[in-house]
Order: C-alpha cells, then structure tokens, then sequence
C-alpha cells in the first residue's frame, strides 16, 4: 500500500544501527561530493557505494517501487529536455567537439554532450537512494535526539520528528478523502483534464487540512498535559549515543567528500573530466 | 468506600467558568467536593459542561483554553489558578478521548516515556519506570511496536500507562469507550477497576455510556446539565431517582426494560449495577409484562437490491481481508454491519462501493452483474458516507457543498437547484441553506454530508459509524433521521459497532470477524448469542441478561418485545409533540 511508503520499520542491521546524526552527515557529505563533481569516474564510484549501501540496509525494493518509478519517469524527461534546450551545452563546458551526427545544426549529436548528459543522470541517480535509505532507516524520533545534540533546540527538533510520525496518517486520510469524493463523482484519473483535476484535487485539499489541524490541536494538549516544554531540556527516551561505528561511517564519508573535491582540483583542474582531450 | 476516612482531593467551591469567546458562562454555582480514593462517574449530554468540568481539573482551563473564573477550585489543598499545567499535571493524569490521536510517539516505549522525558529523568531509569507500568496495562511485551500495529483497546492502555508514570493520585479519562468496540470497552472499564483498586488511586471517569461504566462499581454519580450539577448520587439512587431521560441521558436498557414493565425503581433494587438488582422483588411484574406482549407480524420480503456471492478480497497475497462473504440486502432494508475493528466491514463496504475491486465472487444491484460499473456510476446508486463529516465537506457553503456532485456531472444549475433543496428539506437544512459550514454544530453537519450524497438519488445508503462519538440526543436525532429516510424506500447500511444501534434500529445485522461473515440474522438474535457476539468482540445486551436472571423461558422473544414496545412507544411520543 501507498501508505507504507514513508513508514518506519526498525530492522537490524549495520545502516540501521548507526545514529540519525551519523546518517545525516553521511547524507550530505556523499551526494555533495556527487554534486560537486563531473567526473563521471568519481560519480561511478560513488553510484556504486551508494546501491551497495540499498543494498546493506536491506530496504526492500517494494517498498519504493513507486518512488523509483517516478524518479525514473523524471530523469528520462530530464534527458530528453535537456538535450531539447541546450543540446550544444557538452561542447559549450568540455571545450573540444566530437561529431557523431546530426539532426540539423543545433541539434547535432556530440559525445561531450552524451557524456554531459550521461553524467548528470549518474549524478541524480546515485544521490537518490542516499535519500531513500536516510528517510526510510532513520527512526524520526532518534533524529530528533541527535538534532538536539548537535545544538537544535528541542522543540524545533521534536516537531521535525512529529512531522515525520504524522505524515503516513495524512497519507492514510488524504486517500480516504480522495475515496469519499470520488464517490460523489469527483474525477481525479487521466480521463479528466488537467485544470479540473488540480481543481478536484483541491476539493481534498480543503477537508485534509481542516482534519490535520484539529489533530494539530488535540497532540499539542497531549503534550501539555504531560509536561512538554517543561524544562529548558529532555532526556530523549530513543536517543543513541555515537558509537565507534558512527564515527568511522562520517569520517568515510567525509574522505569520499574531500576525495571529490581533490579529484576536481589536483586531477581534472576543474569539476569536470574531458577524456576527449 | 464511605467507610474510609475521607480527605477531599477536588473541591470546587461556588466555581464558575466562562470562555472568552462566549456570551455566557459554560458552568454555573459548582459545589463539588471528591474525596482520596473515590470512584466517581461524571455524566452530562454533550454542551452540558462535564468536558469542560474536565478541561478545569487537569489545567487546560485556564492555561490553554483561556477564560475567565469565578470561585475556587482546590486540588489537594492548592488553589488550581495559582499553580501551572505541568505542577497540575503531577497531580491529575488526564487520558484524553482519542487515543489514536495523541499517540505522540512513535512506539509504544517512547509514548509512555514522554512525561519521563520532559521531566530528565535519567535514561537507565526511565526504561525501568517505562517497563514496570507497561506490564501493570498489559503492555510490556509490546514496547517496540508502533501505533499503526495495536488496536483501539491497546492504543488506550498506552495512553493510560502514559499518565501512570507520573504516579500522579488522581486519574481522569475523558470518554474512555468513545472508539472502543463494546466488549474492548467493558475491558477497558476492568482496567480502570483494577487500577483503582490496587494502586489506590481517585479515579474520574467522564462518559455518556452509563451503562457500559456502571458494569463495575462507581461510588458516585454526577450528573452535569446545562453547565449545572443537577444530581450528585451513588448508583442505585440515581437509577431511583428517575431524572436521566428528561436530561437526554440514557439510562441502562434493564432500567428502562423494568420501567415499562410498570415497576417503580428504589433505591433498595440496587439497580445502579445488574449484577447488584435485586431481582427478586421484580420478577413477577417483569414475567408478567413479557406474558402480555404479543409477537408482531413480519412484513412480506421485498425484492433483493444488493446480492453479493462469494465475495474475497485481500491486498497482499498473505493477508486475506475478505473471505468468501455471500449475504442478501433487500430493498428499503435497514442493514448494520458489525465486527472488530480490523474484522474487514470497512473493507466490503470499500468493495461494494467500487474503491477496490474483489478477486472474486460477484456483485448483483437489483439482479444486474456490477462488475464493470465505475465508481461514479455506483455511486448513483449507492452513496457512501464517511464516519468523520470534516472528511467530506471542502466547500464553504451549504448549498454548494450538497450541489458539488451534480456540478461535477454537468448538470445544468437550473436543474439543480430543485434537487438541492429537496435534499435539504429531507435533511432538514432548508432553512440553512446559504449558511456557512462552519456555523454548524457536528450532527448538522453530518447531514450536510448525508445531503451531499442524497442529491444524487441514490437507492442505497452506506453509513461509516454514523452516530460515533454522539451522546443520546443527538444520536437519537440522526437515527430517526436516518429511519424517516429509510421509510421514503431508501436502503440503509451502517457499519457500526454500536450495540444499542444494532438492536433498536437495524432489524438486519450482518456480522464480520476475521474477514468472513459468521452471523446474518435478526440484531436481536445476534445480540442474544453468546458466541457470535464474543467472537465479534460484542456484548450480549444487558435485556438478555436481565431476562436470564428473571428466569424468562425465551430470553430473545423478551428482547425483541421491548424492541417493539419501545419502538411503540417513541413512536407515539413522536405523534404526540
């Protein structure tokens, strides 16, 4: 089910285990160094760090199935897009032009301009299951800790991790919304068209909000009633203290991070690689 | 419990409270005094004030809910106004009414923790305090699980074990059956029972479900009305005392069954429990009351309108959600269908709706084959109402709010405007037709939504719980309401776990559990089988009980008279107003 798709499951393994700061960093620190770079080496380097990362988190592909189905519908319209709007962009960065064939003289095909664009789709696709395995093995709750750790206020920390515990339940009454209206003959498929379909779309909108803030009102009296924001600080019931795997996991990352940046510098002379020259 | 020395732990003296954004007073003149170790029950019909009452024992009033206050109001000595909500806190452990909802964690370890958490307690001792008052709700095996695994009853203990660990004196549940199935409830009344009993606490139940709550000892009754306490009594001497009905509070149904047996209650009968009455001073009037009834006719069988056969349905190979499910609705029928939560109703009425298809079996609308019909076009024959009427309304206004599903099929605003009307004169909305949505009360706008799906004409309606969370009066309204349509030939479905509803409206129960149909009769039947009904997580009603205990020989025909009768009699009052 749909719903399930931002669900926590506790599992067990090495990922799992490391503290919601530790994936953090790790996050940042590996798809900046994707980001930065347009080695198409280092990204495939990094691209296959992070699929044997899916693979040891052990997320299922179900799971995500939906998400990737998208992101790979994107990437494709991406692809071609770029190739629609700028298709001498290649030449333009790499400096040198290698002829395959052509349509006409703007869209002439090159092979900086494959490399460019082949590079890019690299560089979205080894950053996304990064996101995945952070969203999906971090325990909103123990985020919540290390973020007030690291300094973040509680309170700004706890409704970070609110956010995440009450978004499958939005999820869940956004569908039975959506069920509720199409009943009446509300129209949300492919057969409608586009403009009345962002309209009906609204029509859920409205009974989904109306619905989350009286929620909102009856967790924020919960929570009173049971001394939050009490104090200046709390104990975190779920906090991890960072272990000797945590620490050798961010200072992995970060050396994939300076390796980028070095590659760049000290190798290429510029974030990008040309093994036309 | 009088025998004990008495040491008052709430006393409200000539209190009065007033929000700020209303006109008048919510409560008047309260003179309330609840002494160390009480067990008191504190009943009213919705707007009476017995929430607010509540809101000023565990400090939401006046720290959350601003207003202003006249008189005192002390807990264990200390004036309320002068202290904070966390200090309050310390001393009242408040379990809120929707235990899905103020599910904070996001599991069941770190739920019960959060007091400790605010409070610093050290980590180590934390999970120790954490585990000991999970096993004490029979939670402690299940501290890793998440809200979305446990069922209403097992949301509630948490939520209990949540205030417990405060080791607070006074405990205050703000209807604790609100969204429990009735035998999940009559645990949870067992539960209240026993912590009272062992950890010596002062226990303040808020609830409108009295009889459910009287199913263990109360010491006393406090009957709120119109921001008033108008009655302040143990038990037997409330049910004596004959001033429930007049209020819009129901009284339980074994009372009601002695009162039209013609039997004065006092205070002797010890009818406050049914456990307690003292049956023998009313058998004979009871016996021969049943022996002067007479059984009704039945109505001749009208044609089927909704035939399903064989019916399965599941979303993952491993999990079968519906299994097999055959059963017969008859047009102008009024249908519950009831089981557990989870048991798969919702489920069949998603399937009969069109929102998933079945894997197998069949759907027959008057005889004809429904398995190519879309949603939309089922839903011109089948309207679908959801439980929470904030789900459904998106428009601001009334009239355009009923007049949406025939905008979005095109039909011209000539034409609509008739059928709008019609559809707000059945609802009786007609005179708020131009009215804001918001301006109305939750039972209103419960009709704007049966309004907003009775515009397309349909033949069947299906209700998701349509009097949850509704005290007497209002439920009475809409279930007459809904039985005035039903008797303009409109079919009618709930899905409902409502035993009272079952048995006095719906002379068809369907009964689910475990995704297959195990019961289809008559909701007297259902409710006086022991087995169906513990299999369905029901009750077998307090009538069946009374009429085993005074020894009547056909305990379901007893029931099914009083059904009569009482259908009988509201009747008449209806023709008489």
């Amino acid at each position: 089910m749909k719903s399930k798709l931002f669900d926590y499951i506790d599992r067990d393994n090495f990922i799992y285990n490391l503290s919601g700061l530790t994936k953090l960093v790790a996050f940042i620190c590996l798809t900046f160094s994707v980001m930065f770079s347009y080695d198409i080496r280092y990204i495939i380097f990094v691209l296959v760090l992070s699929f044997c990362f899916f693979r040891i988190s052990e997320i299922s592909f179900r799971q995500v199935r939906t998400m990737m189905i998208y992101v790979g519908v994107f990437l494709l319209l991406n692809f071609c897009l770029t190739y629609l709007f700028s298709p001498q962009y290649g030449t333009e960065i790499y400096g040198t032009t290698h002829e395959i064939f052509r349509f006409s003289s703007r869209y002439t095909v090159t092979l900086e301009q494959i490399l460019y664009q082949v590079t890019k789709i690299l560089k979205y696709a080894s950053g996304i299951p990064l996101g995945i395995i952070f969203l999906l093995t971090t325990n909103p709750s123990e985020f919540a800790a290390s973020l007030n750790r690291i300094g973040v206020s509680y309170k700004a920390a706890y409704a970070l991790a609110l956010t995440l515990r009450y978004f499958p339940d939005m999820i869940r009454d956004y569908q039975d919304i959506s069920l509720a209206q199409q009943s009446r003959g509300l129209d949300l498929s492919k057969k409608e068209k586009l403009g009345t379909r962002v309209k009906n779309m609204m029509n859920i909108f409205v009974p989904l909000i109306f619905t989350t803030l009286n929620r909102i009102e009856l967790i924020s009296n919960a929570m009173e009633l049971r001394g939050f924001g009490k104090h200046k600080k709390r104990i975190w019931y779920a906090g991890k203290p960072l272990g000797r795997n945590d620490y050798l996991a961010m200072l992995f990352s970060a050396a994939v991070l300076a390796g980028s940046i070095c590659v760049s510098f000290f190798v290429n002379g510029s974030r990008f690689y040309n093994p036309f020259v | 419990m009088n025998t004990k020395e008495k040491t008052p732990v709430i006393e409200f003296k000539d209190f009065q409270f007033q929000y700020f954004s209303q006109a008048e007073p919510t409560l008047y003149d309260i003179n309330l005094t609840i002494n160390k170790g009480e067990k008191v029950l504190l009943v009213g019909p919705s707007g009476s004030g017995k929430s607010t009452l509540g809101h000023c024992l565990n400090g939401l009033i006046p720290f959350s809910y601003k207003g202003e206050i006249k008189g005192s109001l002390k807990i264990m000595g200390q004036e309320t106004k002068e202290m904070d909500i966390f200090r309050l806190s310390k001393m009242v452990g408040t379990v809120l009414q929707d235990s899905d909802s103020q599910f904070i964690g996001l599991t069941v370890g770190e739920d019960v923790a959060f007091a400790l958490e605010n409070d610093c307690v050290e980590l180590g001792k934390m999970k120790e305090t954490v585990q000991k008052v999970t096993d004490i709700v029979d939670m402690g095996e299940l501290l890793k699980s998440s809200p979305f695994e446990l069922s209403g009853g097992q949301k509630q203990r948490v939520s209990f074990a949540g205030v417990m660990v405060d080791d607070v004196d006074i405990l205050l549940f703000d209807e604790p059956l609100a969204n429990l199935d009735p035998a999940t409830g009559k645990t949870a009344i067992d539960l209240i029972d026993r912590v009272w009993r062992e950890e010596k606490k002062t226990v303040i139940i808020i609830e409108h479900r009295l009889e459910d709550v009287l199913y263990r000892d109360v010491d006393r009754v406090i009957v709120v009305s119109d921001g008033r306490i108008v009655a302040d009594m143990s038990p037997d001497d409330l049910m004596a005392a004959d001033i429930l009905p007049g209020l819009g509070i129901r009284e339980p149904l074994y009372v009601t069954a002695m009162k039209y047996a013609g039997i004065k209650v006092t205070p002797q009968m010890h009818a406050g429990r049914l456990d307690t009455l003292d049956i023998e001073q009313i058998r004979e009037p009871l016996l021969a009351w049943n022996r002067a009834q007479e059984e009704k006719e039945k109505s001749p069988e009208r044609p089927a309108i909704l035939q399903a056969e064989h019916i399965s349905f599941q979303y993952t190979k491993k999990r079968k959600i519906l299994q097999d499910i055959s059963f017969t609705i008859h047009e102008g029928e009024m249908v519950s269908v009831v089981g557990t939560n989870g048991a798969g109703k919702s489920t069949l009425a998603k399937v009969i709706c069109g929102f998933v298809k079945e894997d197998q079996g069949t759907l027959y609308y008057g005889g004809e084959d429904m398995s190519d019909w879309t949603i939309k076009e089922r839903s011109a024959r089948i309207g679908y109402v959801m439980q929470n009427p904030n789900q459904m309304i998106c428009k601001p206004i009334i009239y355009d709010e009923v007049a949406l599903g025939l905008r979005i099929r095109g039909v011209p605003e000539e034409e609509i405007e008739p059928k709008v009307d019609k559809a707000l004169k059945i609802c009786g909305l007609a005179p708020f037709k131009k009215w804001p949505v918001s301006a109305l009360s939750f039972g209103q706008k419960k009709r704007v939504t049966i309004a907003s799906v009775l515009v397309l004409e349909p033949q069947i309606l299906i209700l998701d719980e349509p009097t949850a969370g509704q005290d007497y009066h209002h439920y009475t309204e809409i279930m007459e309401f809904l039985k005035s349509l039903n008797s303009q030939g409109v079919t009618i479905i709930m899905i409902t776990h409502d035993m009272h509803l079952m048995l006095e409206y719906t002379p068809h129960a369907i009964v689910i559990s475990g995704g297959k149909k195990i019961g289809d009769a008559s909701a007297v039947e259902i409710l006086t089988d022991e087995k169906i009904a513990d299999q369905a997580n029901l009750k077998v009603t307090s009538l069946y009980e009374l009429a085993l205990k005074a020894g009547i020989g056909e305990p379901t025909s007893f029931v099914q008279s009083f059904i009569n009768y009482e259908r009988g009699t509201r009747h008449n009052e209806i023709e008489t107003v």
